[in-house]
């Protein structure tokens, strides 16, 4: 998956946790939590959609990893590149 | 024993305020008009692993007080109570905004909880190999006990206790018996009781009842619910819920209120017979002591909301319990709510008395529908059966509410 599929995968996952927000002008650079409504229960629920979809493992420690759109991408970027988007 | 109009104002408790959610009304006016036009809310209905069946499903709008996110977040009987309280409110005309939410207690009586989002758990899992890694972080707080109640709190910002009520199908009156309790003892002044159902998202339920041959099957699924009629053969699961606004008499009349009745008695007792089969005596004696500490005589009542599921053996043994009570009785009529909208469960209780309390201001009993032969065992004075009956002024009604281990309610209301 390049980072362009991945990025389109989380915001994918995101519609389903945020089905409130517009994610449209959602920017890649600051804080997911500046821009959006969620909470620890929603970024555990980003951590169990890329264990269903992919069965990545993420530790807790790493959740950090997951506090902006580019943070994520990159950080999932090394784990997802040889991986086919799920259907 | 005081009874009920003897005592002050500040220990008089009152309705003030419906909402609601029914199979075939989704407001206390559209509940009514449903029952009187004899309209079902039964469909047929499908549900993973046991398949084609019957069901009293509601088409409440959910995100009239709810966000999408908190759809997805909460369950179906959080989203059934908020839609509930959120309607009382709105009917009480109560000033919400300033409102003391500290003042205000929320009685919610449920059935059963969490089987459905446990099931969903179960079932996803198993898409995985069974992989717990993949079990919900939101399982947890989608079925503690307190869950539709706390949905309430948390989309009402109610500061105030909130709790469920587990008492089987007797939950919805024993929902309104705590929040009048709680309103006497002042630990509220406004107390948001009833009973909510989301029992037909639970295939166990279903399947539950087929295993103990109590589940109803017909070809029309607006006739399947026949209580009392001899080709009964089970109950229809429901889902619903029906919150009342209740308040201290001098309270309601300091603001002014509507007021739609008086719970002027009640009782709860147990048969400790038996886990499933019910027991007439000991449904003879709640009924008994609730009119008693309403201080009325049986012929005092106007109309008995029963129980009625539909169960061969169920119907008989209430009638048996109703005629041992009401049987010199020439004022009391009889109907059966569950008829209509099959078995609510959990707001059973509170549905089924809302859909009579109009009778106060109509003076007509609605029937109960489906019984093209009456069970001779189930025959009682004062049924009304399969059109609406104008019986003249009412002025009391009983509410029969029963349930699994044994558990009786009753509840009675009059009017001021």
């Amino acid at each position: 998956m390049t980072p362009g599929d991945i990025r389109e995968e989380i915001i994918d996952i995101l519609e389903s946790i945020a089905p409130d927000e517009d994610l449209s002008e959602l920017q890649d650079a600051p804080n997911f939590r500046d821009q959006l409504e969620l909470d620890s229960m929603d970024f555990l629920d980003i951590v169990m959609e890329l264990r269903k979809r992919y069965r990545i493992q993420i530790p807790e420690e790493e959740y950090e990893q997951l506090a902006s759109m580019q943070s994520t991408v990159a950080y999932l970027e090394p784990i997802m590149k040889d991986m086919a988007k799920a259907s | 024993m005081i009874a009920g109009q003897q005592l002050p104002d500040s220990q008089r408790i009152v309705l003030t305020g419906i909402g609601l959610a029914a199979p075939n009304g989704n407001s206390y006016a559209e509940l009514r008009e449903s029952l009187l036009a004899c309209r079902s809310g039964v469909s047929p209905y499908e549900i993973r692993y046991f398949g084609k069946t019957l069901a009293g499903i509601c088409d409440f709008d959910e995100r009239r007080y709810q966000k999408r996110k908190d759809v997805r977040r909460g369950t179906r009987a959080g989203s059934v109570g908020v839609y509930a309280a959120r309607e009382a409110v709105a009917d009480a005309g109560l000033d919400w905004e300033n409102c003391e939410k500290s003042r205000v207690g929320i009685y919610v009586g449920v059935t059963e909880h969490g089987n459905v989002e446990t099931e969903n758990e179960i079932y996803e899992i198993k898409q995985f190999d069974y992989d717990i890694k993949v079990w919900s972080h939101h399982h947890n707080p989608r079925t503690v006990a307190n869950n539709p109640a706390g949905e309430i709190a948390l989309n009402m910002s109610i500061t105030g206790p909130h709790y469920t009520i587990g008492a089987a199908c007797a939950a919805g009156n024993a929902g309104l018996i705590q929040g009048a309790q709680m309103l006497r003892l002042g630990e509220c002044d406004l107390a948001l009781a009833g009973g909510v159902s989301e029992s037909i998202h639970t295939f166990g339920i279903f399947a539950s009842f087929s295993s103990q041959g109590a589940l109803a099957t017909h070809e029309d699924a607006t006739q399947a619910s026949r209580p009392f009629d001899r080709d009964r053969n089970g109950i229809v699961v429901a889902e619903g819920g029906c919150i009342y606004t209740m308040e201290r008499l001098d309270d309601a009349r300091r603001r002014d209120a509507k007021i739609y009745g008086e719970l002027v008695g009640y009782a709860l007792n147990t048969d400790a017979t038996d886990f499933v089969l019910p027991n007439p005596e000991r449904q003879a004696q709640c009924l008994e002591l609730a009119l008693k500490k309403a201080g009325l005589a049986a012929e005092e009542i106007d109309i008995v909301s029963t129980h009625a599921t539909g169960t061969s053996s169920g119907d008989i043994q209430e009638c048996k319990a109703l005629r041992a009570v009401f049987g010199k009785s020439e004022r009391t009529h009889f109907n059966n709510t569950k008829s209509y909208i099959g078995h609510c469960m959990g707001a059973a209780g509170a549905l089924e008395l809302a859909g009579n309390l109009a009778a106060f201001d109509d003076g007509v009993c609605h029937p109960t529908i489906n019984v093209e032969n009456l069970d001779p065992e189930c025959e009682l004075n004062g049924l009304v059966l399969n059109q609406p009956r104008e019986i003249g002024p009412v002025k009391y009604v009983l509410n029969n509410s029963f349930g699994m281990l044994g558990i009786n309610s009753v509840v009675i209301i009059g009017k001021l």
